[in-house]
């Protein structure tokens, strides 16, 4: 009896030990790039052009990632709620269902890098586009689609079935009962898939090394609305190199103390961003749900 | 609800089939995940095979040692076997780091942890999984590997780059996988087994080792596997720090390398041959998160029943 009491402290002092331990690691990484960075970090870091000599900005790979999330998003969002819709208040038992359901968990399960192999044979390629943000955006489609596919299923089967009985009981067809009854009560939820669905797109990079490109980013002249011109940044036909990708191509080149130092900030930048999405989505999703419930 | 949906389709089967676009709208939007996974097979798999098919490389050659993939220098041959073998060595190096670190943590967070310490915990998980690999791969790079190098030289880390560092930062990466999956896994254990056990006297540790985690095993293993699915799949992170040496490893303390980090590394500059072989290590990756999904859904249709 005393055996297994001593037993059981030594346990749980080892199960404490563990989750501080965990929790020192992820402090100390957080951390070292907020030391790391601080001491020169400026506002104009996020917006200025990139320098060979010295601390320059991240403002055109900033921007890359900011356009390429747009871009997928464009794609991911009507397909993947769509999708979802089907999956929740359509699809049955059958092979069909089986089907959509094993490429979901396929996709996911893909390593990004050879996401990033078939995006170059399909858009760089067999198009005969060269890499482009495009290619990257629909590169990045091809495991965002799958995500959010599943996260708005969740969303909407998790809506109570009294909402759809009682819209199919006044008379409604299926989709005014999806469309009135159904999605507006799954609008959270759905919301919050998507936001987490956009974080991820920050921070990829293996897929969109041989996608998107790598090259060195240049100056961008915003002035330049011509979308068939691949110097202008608003073109999707260009190379985009983002900042994940940015970060990674730091360790091929020297590494000099500026270079160092750019890559720590736009690490930092990198994590908040990351960050931002991952709680903006649970506070946009609660706020979205106080709201609808408020009414 | 659904037999208020199934008499309306009996009452008019005809003008609601022709009527339903919804229904074949959203279809078509999920078909594009079929279309998607068929594409992405058909392409990695037919590239993959290019090696053998155009270029006539015998299949057993892939499964020798030796990386001389240059098509311009006399002599070529095409071993994957240090490729595979790195990454089948990282992954478990991997595994072994985090599984007692991640399932630990997930026993934490279902059996032991106050409601402040949870509060505290998960949202620190999220973070960890919010933190991107290139970044991972960075910290590896200016912290973890000159550490090694400077401390731990004497262990035979020549440079720092090395097999150890490339498992130490996957483990991270894999931690918030495994215990997430492992933690849903220990809290759908009934609390009625728990009580059972306490009622019985024992404490909560014996509650824990004879009945948690027997019942959760197969959603451990579940969480495991996951865990190394992800770890044999990632890039660039493992790139930064492995040493990207094509030989079979032996010492932690070596550089090795991966398929992952070597298609990384290659893939803008090969030609040929070369580039062929490399679509080869995309195939062979390919196959091995295969087989991690088919192992999933056999664990997962064990798991069912119980």
């Amino acid at each position: 009896m005393k055996r297994s009491l001593t037993a059981d402290r030594i346990a749980t002092a080892v199960l404490w030990a563990v989750a501080v331990f965990v929790i020192t690691v992820l402090v100390a990484i957080i951390g070292y790039f907020l030391v790391e960075s601080i001491p020169t970090f400026s506002v104009s870091f996020l917006f200025s052009d990139p320098s060979d000599t010295a601390i320059g900005g991240i403002g055109p790979v900033l921007w890359n990632s900011v356009y390429l999330l747009v871009l997928t998003m464009l794609f991911t969002v009507p397909l993947g709620v769509l999708g979802g819709i089907y999956m929740a208040e359509y699809a049955g038992e059958g092979r069909l269902t089986e089907a959509i359901r094993f490429s979901q968990e396929l996709i996911s399960s893909v390593p990004s890098i050879v996401v990033g192999l078939f995006g170059f044979a399909l858009f760089v390629a067999t198009t005969g586009w060269g890499f482009t943000a495009l290619g990257g955006a629909l590169t990045l489609l091809v495991f965002n689609l799958p995500l959010l596919m599943r996260l708005s299923e969740q969303a909407i089967r998790a809506v109570p079935a009294d909402e759809r009985a009682a819209s199919l009981a006044l008379g409604s067809t299926k989709w005014q009962t999806i469309r009135h009854a159904v999605l507006p009560v799954a609008i959270p939820g759905i919301v919050t898939g998507i936001v987490l669905t956009a974080g991820r797109v920050f921070g990829e990079a293996a897929a969109l090394l041989f996608t998107a490109g790598l090259s060195t980013p240049v100056h961008y002249d915003f002035s330049n609305l011509n979308l068939l011109d691949p110097r202008s940044p608003w073109s999707p036909f260009r190379n985009a190199t983002t900042l994940s990708v940015y970060i990674w191509k730091s360790n091929s080149e020297g590494l000099g103390d500026f270079v160092h130092q750019v890559a720590n900030m736009s690490s930092m930048v990198l994590i908040v961003m990351v960050l931002i999405f991952n709680l903006g989505s649970r506070w946009l999703g609660g706020a979205l749900q106080r709201r609808i419930s408020g009414l | 609800m659904t037999t208020v949906e199934s008499s309306l389709s009996r009452a008019q089967p005809g003008l609601r089939a022709r009527l339903d676009v919804p229904r074949r709208i959203t279809l078509a939007a999920a078909l594009v995940v079929i279309g998607a996974v068929a594409l992405l097979l058909g392409f990695i798999v037919w590239r993959g095979l290019q090696l053998f098919v155009a270029s006539g490389v015998p299949v057993a050659q892939i499964f020798t040692t030796a990386w001389q993939p240059d098509p311009l220098s006399a002599g070529t041959n095409y071993g994957l076997l240090p490729f595979i073998g790195g990454t089948l060595a990282v992954m478990a190096v991997a595994a072994v780091i985090a599984t007692p670190l991640s399932v630990g943590l997930a026993l934490f967070l279902a059996e032991v942890a106050p409601g402040w310490a949870r509060r505290i915990v998960q949202p620190a998980m999220e973070v960890f999984v919010g933190i991107p690999s290139v970044v991972y791969g960075w910290l590896g790079l200016v912290v973890l590997v000159p550490y090694l190098r400077t401390q731990f030289g004497w262990m035979g880390f020549a440079t720092g780059f090395s097999w150890f560092a490339g498992s130490l930062v996957l483990s991270l990466m894999i931690l918030p996988t495994i215990t997430s999956i492992s933690y849903d896994a220990f809290v759908v254990v009934p609390a009625d087994m728990r009580s059972a056990s306490l009622a019985l006297g024992t404490t909560r540790w014996q509650a824990i080792r004879h009945v948690v985690l027997p019942t959760a095993a197969t959603g451990v293993a579940t969480a495991i596997v996951f865990g190394l699915m992800r770890a044999a799949g990632e890039a660039l992170a493992v790139q930064m720090v492995i040493g990207n040496a094509p030989v079979i490893p032996t010492s932690l303390a070596r550089p090795v390398t991966t398929l992952t980090s070597q298609i990384t590394l290659d893939m803008s500059d090969a030609t040929g041959t070369w580039n062929e072989a490399l679509w080869t290590m995309g195939l062979v990756l390919l196959i091995i998160s295969l087989t991690f999904v088919l192992i999933i859904r056999r664990l997962g249709r064990r798991s069912t029943p119980a």
